[in-house]
């Protein structure tokens, strides 16, 4: 990894920093076991390497087990109330874009409570990196279905089975405009530490969708996908150039055909690797990528790694500009000036 | 034609509304004649009467629209109760102002739009002009609209042009009326029309007419002078309470250093304190159009987390959505200006109508033990002060500070004398120096109990601050019982502190009497005035107007110890004095309260007043 692309605007590090910069006293009251830690334990990791002064991180979260996080990382941080994480984050980072700042959120707190600030904050393209940690639950509440429980599953309250409809995460960030998604499992540290490098390297609202097991209250909920035994044919990890392959003997890739996906066996029927899609995370375009967020199994592999990852204007460098090009043509430089201005007249 | 030669008679007020359709133009001629007014030296004030819809049906009650400006060579208080002259466009308009006519008003009316439709429409069963029924007042019957068309015809102007400046017209007239200079009206116009220079001409003639006009005719029997008010020297402008907010506020912000940061959701009547702001990123504020109340006020808490004076305004409904994240910034004890301009409630209530009905709920309206300090404003001009104070006592004590104004506030102007910046008072927010090794993120200051501001960025001051309980001085999350009570005493303590801060209660009048009459918020003119009458009647009555309502200023029980009876005048159910019985327990207390969407009117309260004096 190289932090050679890493945003100009937020001072770095003049010495090499390490894990334990990031470790904080606090005790960590997530449940053994849970998904949680390995997210952690990869932020920590991250951090020295994406180089920034360790001043300049900022976590944000709003309220769940997940957003327990601010407490665990030695950074500046503040935890908020339930679902406006993205809301809040948005005030540090448009306030002073000199921070690279970091939210923590449960699949109840950005989607549910959440939704209004989730999708704005993405529409607008802040710069701030979203963890989302989908653990398909309301943890913290003890086990109420959230907006990804998958229709069917019987939680506290949904003990016939809920009756709704889920969201596909990546489906939605990209219908809000989304700039950034990458989904990543909370059993890969690699591939998480990966994700959220990238995630720093990108400006604009970056979304980490991880899927993150939550022991307690849906355990295993990820297996079918992230499991060991069906990882290989369900899982297909994305790299930005490469061809989309997967599959225990690496021999199945995704193809297109027409304006769909489908799977296909190289070797066979005449395939060859050269018919596989080629991944593009960079495209603008977020046709093909949409249509990756969407697969699933039993069809289709769920796609990991950065799905999105397009280049487009952030809001807060779009506040600064106009700022600077407002205080560089107004003839209003002070508050004197304002009190001063149009029409005014002399009581003598 | 002949002229007439006129008596002048002199007056020390009067108070003159235009009204007519929502496109007649009225606010605009309103406002030429309260600048030509303020020119002359008079002192004024001023208030809008915008419809509540944005384009109701043409010459229809529901689609009026005025301006009513109360001038005088006395300071001005109040925008008046009843009207001495009331410009009239079409008989909508004078169907729904004529019940604040003065008898014996004058009414100046445009007979070419009394016509049989629009008299209809308008809600008459016949002609008001000729019927009789306005004989108990000055009718002055003008053909505004053609005449207006005839002063332009060698012009060759377009028929639509020539209706939009029949306003002019009527204009023109009040400036004969009031002994105006055209001068200063046709300097406004060479600065509104700069980039249409044919409008200049055509407003200068259509004013022109008007005053001629006004010259000629029998029914104007006298013109009034009002002389120059006895005002302090010094430079003026006019101001609404609204502009006065969002000035106070970017002053504050120069004043401390700390850059503007205001997050919020446009909302009537405080729409144009989020749009006044939105202009000065020369100033450095930064204004963020936020998806919704809560997010608002939720990127405000994060912008004054990383050391921003952080903003939101709002009204009542948008002030109920904030709540749960106010108790965030009272837990987190950062600092947060939160602008409630309250209108009539609950829920959407009367939008365009005035309320001072949030004061509970800017006081206890949240959940768990959640003090804040409240202020409210008294006049539009002072606005801006209150507004400056609550973004200082906010940051110098890191708590959120609720400032109440109202609609009658933030619509109505007033001359403001221009201040100095220079001359306003310090702020000096708690920073905590980098590298403090002693640094702790709620260790306070014994004095104030006041924790510091430690900005993100800084070296050597990490630290996490949230919603959780935190452990005295370390700032852990900490679940103990003790330390749970001693944080919600020191919350508390810490806000109760600020009445060091704060000046002492002033009583207007003898510290003691037969009557005290309390009030808060935009009441202010309507009940000096009321006081100041029954005062010079020989009354024993007192006033005392509250800005600073969370805490109290200090001598506040003294205050009211000194008088027989207390009255408390809110436009509410008496949600203040509630608050003050509780604080100070007497069996003296009385109240006046109005809920209609109005402010109080000067008979209304001297009545109650004289009520009370002459009751054992
Ligand atoms: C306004 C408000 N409503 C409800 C709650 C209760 N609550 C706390 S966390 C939570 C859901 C958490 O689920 P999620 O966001 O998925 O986080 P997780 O615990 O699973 O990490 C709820 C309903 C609250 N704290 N505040
Ligand atoms: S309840 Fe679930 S999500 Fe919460 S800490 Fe325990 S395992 Fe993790
Ligand atoms: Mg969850």
């Amino acid at each position: 990894m190289e932090s050679d692309f890493i945003n100009k605007t937020i001072e770095r590090s003049s010495v090499q920093l390490c894990k334990a910069d990031f470790e904080s006293d606090q005790m960590v009251k997530w449940c053994p076991g849970c998904g949680s830690h390995a997210i952690l334990n990869a932020v920590e990791r991250v951090f020295p390497k994406i180089g920034y002064r360790k001043e300049n991180f900022c976590m944000v979260s709003g309220i769940g087990c997940s957003s327990r996080f601010p407490y665990y990382v030695n950074t500046y941080g503040i935890h908020g109330i339930h679902g406006r994480a993205a809301a809040i984050g948005t005030g540090v980072k448009v306030a002073n874009p000199k921070l690279s700042v970091w939210i923590a959120t449960g699949d109840g707190d950005s989607l549910a409570i959440g939704g209004n600030h989730f999708i704005h904050i993405i529409r607008r393209n802040v710069d701030v990196n979203i963890l989302l940690f989908n653990n398909q639950i309301y943890g913290l509440t003890k086990g109420q279905y959230s907006p990804t429980t998958p229709m069917g599953r019987v939680t506290k309250t949904s003990p016939m089975g809920t009756i709704e409809h889920p969201f596909n995460i990546g489906e939605l960030v990209m219908g809000a405009e989304g700039t950034f998604f990458a989904r990543v499992p909370d059993n890969n540290l690699n591939l998480l530490t990966e994700a959220m490098f990238e995630a720093a390297k990108h400006d604009g609202t970056a979304i980490i969708e991880v899927l993150q097991n939550c022991v307690i209250f849906a355990d295993k909920a990820h297996n079918d996908i992230t499991g060991k035994d069906t990882k290989d044919e369900n899982m297909l990890i994305l790299k930005n150039g490469d061809p989309m392959i997967f599959g225990k003997n690496k021999d199945k890739g995704l193809r297109l055909n027409g304006t769909k996906i489908e799977v296909v066996e190289i070797g066979k029927n005449g395939v060859t690797e050269n018919d596989i899609l080629v991944h593009d995370q960079y495209d603008q375009d977020p046709g093909i990528q949409l249509m990756l967020a969407k697969l699933a199994p039993p069809k289709f592999p769920m796609v990991f790694g950065v799905i999105r990852s397009a280049m487009f204007p952030t809001f807060d460098d779009l506040v600064e500009d106009q700022i600077k090009y407002a205080k560089e043509t107004s003839k209003i430089k002070c508050v004197d000036d304002l009190l001063n201005s149009g029409e005014t007249w002399e009581i003598k | 034609m002949t002229k007439k030669k006129r008596n002048v008679v002199e007056r020390d007020s009067v108070v003159v509304k235009f009204v007519g359709d929502s496109g007649d133009g009225m606010q605009l001629s309103g406002n030429i004649f309260s600048d030509s007014a303020a020119v002359a030296g008079n002192d004024l004030a001023t208030f809008p009467d915008f419809p509540a819809e944005i384009r109701a049906p043409q010459n229809t009650v529901p689609g009026v629209s005025g301006f009513q400006v109360h001038l005088g060579s006395k300071k001005i208080f109040t925008i008046g109760d009843l009207c001495d002259v009331i410009v009239a466009m079409n008989p909508a308009s004078l169907k729904a102002n004529l019940n604040w006519a003065k008898k014996g008003a004058t009414l100046i009316l445009d007979v070419d739009a009394f016509d049989e439709k629009s008299i209809e429409k308008a809600g008459y069963k016949s002609n008001p002009i000729t019927d009789g029924s306005l004989n108990s007042y000055q009718v002055i019957p003008a053909p505004i609209t053609s005449l207006t068309k005839g002063s332009l015809k060698e012009m060759d102007v377009d028929n639509k042009t020539a209706e939009r400046s029949k306003n002019m017209f009527a204009l023109g007239m009040l400036y004969f009326i009031f002994n105006r200079d055209l001068k200063q009206a046709i300097s406004y116009f060479e600065i509104k029309f700069k980039k249409n220079p044919r409008l200049i001409d055509i407003n200068t003639v259509v004013l022109k007419a008007g005053y001629a006009f006004a010259d000629t005719i029998e029914a104007v029997e006298s013109t009034i002078s009002i002389p120059p008010a006895k005002m302090e020297k010094g430079k003026y402008r006019d101001i609404n309470g609204n502009l006065a907010t969002a000035w106070g506020l970017l002053a504050a912000s120069e004043k401390s250093g700390r850059p503007l940061f205001l997050g919020s959701y446009p909302i009537t009547p405080a729409t144009d304190i989020l749009v006044e702001l939105a202009k000065w990123k020369s100033l450095g504020a930064k204004v963020f159009q936020a998806e919704d109340e809560i997010a608002g006020v939720c990127s405000a808490i994060g912008a004054s987390f990383t050391g921003a004076m952080a903003c939101t305004t709002t009204s009542g409904p948008g002030f109920s959505l904030k709540s749960e994240a106010i108790g965030l910034a009272v837990m987190t004890e950062l600092p947060l200006i939160i602008v409630d301009v309250q209108r009539a409630g609950p829920s959407t209530g009367l939008p365009t109508k005035s309320e001072q009905s949030d004061l509970m709920q800017a006081l206890y309206g949240r959940n768990g033990e959640c003090p804040v300090i409240v202020i409210a404003a008294s006049t539009p001009e002072d606005c801006f002060y209150y507004a400056f104070m609550a973004a200082k006592l906010s940051m110098e004590h890191m708590t959120p500070c609720i400032f109440l104004t109202d609609g009658t506030l933030g619509f109505g102007s007033a001359l403001f004398k221009i201040p100095k910046m220079a001359d306003l008072p310090p702020i000096n927010p708690p920073l905590a120096k980098p590298n403090d090794p002693d640094y702790k993120p709620y260790r306070r200051d014994p004095e104030t109990l006041v924790r510091q501001w430690a900005i993100p960025g800084t070296e050597g001051l990490r630290h996490r601050v949230g919603g959780l309980e935190k452990e005295n001085i370390i700032g852990s999350v900490s679940t103990d019982p003790a330390n749970h009570q001693l944080m919600v005493d020191l919350r508390a303590a810490k806000v109760e502190k600020v009445a060091d801060f704060i000046p002492e209660q002033e009583i207007d009048g003898d510290k003691e009497g037969d009557l005290l009459v309390v009030s808060w918020g935009s009441t202010y003119g309507a009940v000096h005035i009321a006081v100041q009458q029954l005062k010079a009647e020989g009354k024993k009555i007192s006033h005392a107007h509250f800005k600073y309502i969370m805490p109290l200023p200090k001598n506040t029980e003294k205050v009211l110890k000194g008088f027989k009876k207390i009255v408390v005048c809110e436009l509410n159910s008496g949600q203040f004095v509630q608050y003050l019985k509780a604080k100070f327990p007497k069996d003296n207390y009385h109240q006046v309260n109005k809920v209609q969407g109005l402010p109080f009117t000067i008979t209304e309260l001297t009545e109650k007043f004289n009520q009370l004096l002459e009751e054992k």
